[in-house]
């Protein structure tokens, strides 16, 4: 893949992009969209309407999906009963957050090699990247022994589509870093 | 008209403060962190970085305290950047 993303003209950011990527990149958060959709009686023709609309869901439990579970951890580490309650309260607005991000990348997808990206659009793609990678990575079961995962990629054979995985982990990782790069002055 | 100084001595005592911590994990990346820090606390860089650093080899850093409430907002706000946040009492 490309050594393209993220660049800074001029004061404004835009994105560059090949075609390829433009689609994978659709495809992902697509797939993300869907992952963090609510899900049993919060979807949202469950839902009490009253409740939906201040953002009180019945979601008390850490998603059984590690994936999930990282997207939307707990927050009290030591007090269950805490956790529950600071869910029902907060989840599924988190959840509608991290879609309205990745809903906001995707437009902006459409839009020519080097459009410029308004702070809030970067932000959106500054975020959502980062579920994109946690979400992968999660999968992968990356970890911070480089050795040993340099190891266990080593003893894949060819065309295993972890490999691929990988590769998209590692280019996402790039694109991010891009877009960071354009934070600093 | 000023309150009596034993009244206010009384009533300084502070309660056990709440703590935001943040926990370390493999994918996030060090200047995501940083940036994030940087971003929602509005901390100098040299406090993010440094704070970041903490997360990274330590396992977990203190990031903000407050009340309870305060620090639900804190986790709330770094969840919304996939920042693996909890709150506790401080001990």
């Amino acid at each position: 893949m490309s050594k393209h993303g993220f660049v800074r003209r001029r004061g404004s950011v835009g994105l560059t992009l090949e075609e390829g990527e433009r689609d994978l990149l659709n495809t992902l958060l697509g797939q993300l969209l869907e992952l963090l959709e609510p899900e049993g009686s919060d979807a949202h023709e469950q839902l009490d309407p009253l409740a939906a609309m201040v953002g009180i869901g019945t979601a008390t439990a850490v998603p059984d999906d590690p994936v999930l579970a990282r997207l939307l951890p707990d927050a009290y580490g030591d007090d269950p009963e805490a956790a529950s309650e600071f869910r029902r309260y907060t989840e599924l607005s988190l959840r509608a957050d991290k879609q309205a991000r990745a809903r906001s990348a995707r437009a902006s997808l459409a839009a020519p090699n080097g459009s410029v990206l308004s702070s809030d659009e970067l932000d959106a793609w500054l975020r959502t990247l980062n579920d994109l990678r946690l979400a992968l990575g999660t999968r992968l079961g990356v970890s911070e022994d480089l050795e040993a995962e340099a190891a266990a990629l080593e003893a894949l054979p060819e065309g295993d589509p972890l490999l691929l995985l990988h590769d998209i982990y590692g280019w996402l990782g790039y694109l991010q870093m891009t877009l960071l790069r354009t934070y600093e002055r | 008209m000023e309150a009596p100084s034993e009244f206010v001595s009384e009533h300084v005592v502070p309660a056990r403060p709440w703590v935001t911590i943040v926990w370390n994990d493999p994918v996030n990346l060090m200047d995501y962190v940083t940036h994030v820090f940087r971003t929602y606390f509005g901390y100098p860089r040299e406090e993010c970085e440094r704070l970041m650093m903490a997360v990274h080899q330590e396992g977990r850093a203190v990031v903000s305290n407050g009340t309870r409430e305060e620090m639900e907002r804190d986790v709330a706000a770094l969840h919304g950047y996939s920042l693996w946040a909890t709150l506790q009492q401080d001990d």
